[in-house]
């Protein structure tokens, strides 16, 4: 099989060995949440934290080892256009989040 | 004589390069799709986030959630991921063979995970506790059924690319769209983390 090449149009296709890698450790990054969860052995904060930095990781390998997300591709384009997208969700989900619970603590809801 | 050979020739050169540009530029116009797409799944996960807690007296999260059979469906998705990625990498080696060969795993992998899905709600559907049951739960059935939604329509435009392989082949039509459908799958199986991880793991804990 092929190792990595630039391809035709100067898209970055990676290769066997990228794919095979981005998938042990996609597996690593889902056992390990589902373990913590399912077994139970382990305080709410931990688990919380722990599977979130978990899945934070498996995107960003996702993105590297299966979507090829990185500066050169169309002059960074792509990647830019990721950048200022994951800022209007940070705005976007943190920010309703963030009003809806001031919202709930001064209606005083259900006590 | 020897001019209009150059000629040709120049032209033709050039063609190819816009063929290439406008492939080029198609995928690239799909991402920027996919990253409004995005914008639509962050607004799900905000309302389930501002509303799981919303039970209305029904079900809460860790009473309905099978983390099991979320594990497999979980399994299911990534490997459809990886098995679409050497679909891609055979496309590049011009093996179309192998690409419709991989493309037909990557749909069965996917129906099962479509399959899954479908049981999971009838499931909950058919013990009462359907999207109409509580704010919970209809925000729950909007975000995940819109990722299951999108994963529905992967599987057709996945059925459709096979049909083409077999019609067309491997030309300059064909890639650009196998390309697109490559960013979508993977761009599917990347919402689907978030999923099982904010709305799932968490919410049975």
């Amino acid at each position: 099989m092929s190792d990595a090449h630039a391809s035709h149009d100067g898209g970055n296709h990676g290769s066997v060995k990228s794919y095979v890698i981005g998938l042990i450790l996609s597996l690593v990054l889902t056992v390990i949440p589902f373990w913590m969860v399912m077994s139970g052995g382990f305080s709410n904060m931990t688990v919380v934290v722990t599977i979130s930095i978990m899945a934070i990781a498996q995107v960003l390998i996702q993105l590297v080892m299966f979507m090829h997300l990185d500066f050169k591709t169309e002059e960074g384009w792509n990647a830019g256009s990721f950048i200022f997208t994951a800022l209007i969700l940070v705005i976007l989900v943190g920010g309703s989040l963030w009003i809806m619970q001031n919202l709930h603590a001064n209606m005083m809801l259900g006590g | 004589m020897t001019t209009q050979t150059v000629n040709q020739h120049e032209s033709h050169a050039h063609d190819e390069h816009e063929h290439h540009d406008a492939g080029a530029m198609k995928v690239f116009g799909f991402w920027v799709y996919l990253m409004s797409d995005l914008v639509i799944f962050g607004s799900l996960f905000a309302t389930y986030a501002v509303l799981m807690n919303g039970t209305a007296g029904g079900p809460s999260g860790a009473d309905i959630f099978e983390l099991p059979l979320i594990l497999i469906s979980t399994f299911l998705l990534l490997f459809s991921s990886f098995t679409y990625g050497m679909a891609v990498l055979a496309m590049h080696a011009d093996r179309v063979a192998q690409v419709k060969g991989w493309l037909g795993i990557t749909f069965l992998l996917g129906a099962g995970f479509i399959g899954l899905e479908i049981y999971e709600f009838h499931h909950l559907i058919a013990e009462g506790f359907g999207p109409d049951r509580s704010a919970f739960l209809s925000s729950f059935f909007t975000l995940v059924g819109t990722h299951g939604l999108h994963v529905a329509f992967g599987l057709i435009w996945m059925l459709v690319m096979i049909i083409q392989l077999y019609t067309k082949g491997l030309n300059d039509k064909t890639r650009p769209r196998i390309m697109c459908l490559s960013l979508f799958w993977h761009f599917l199986d990347i919402v689907w983390i978030c999923v099982f991880t904010f709305v799932y793991l968490m919410g049975v804990l």
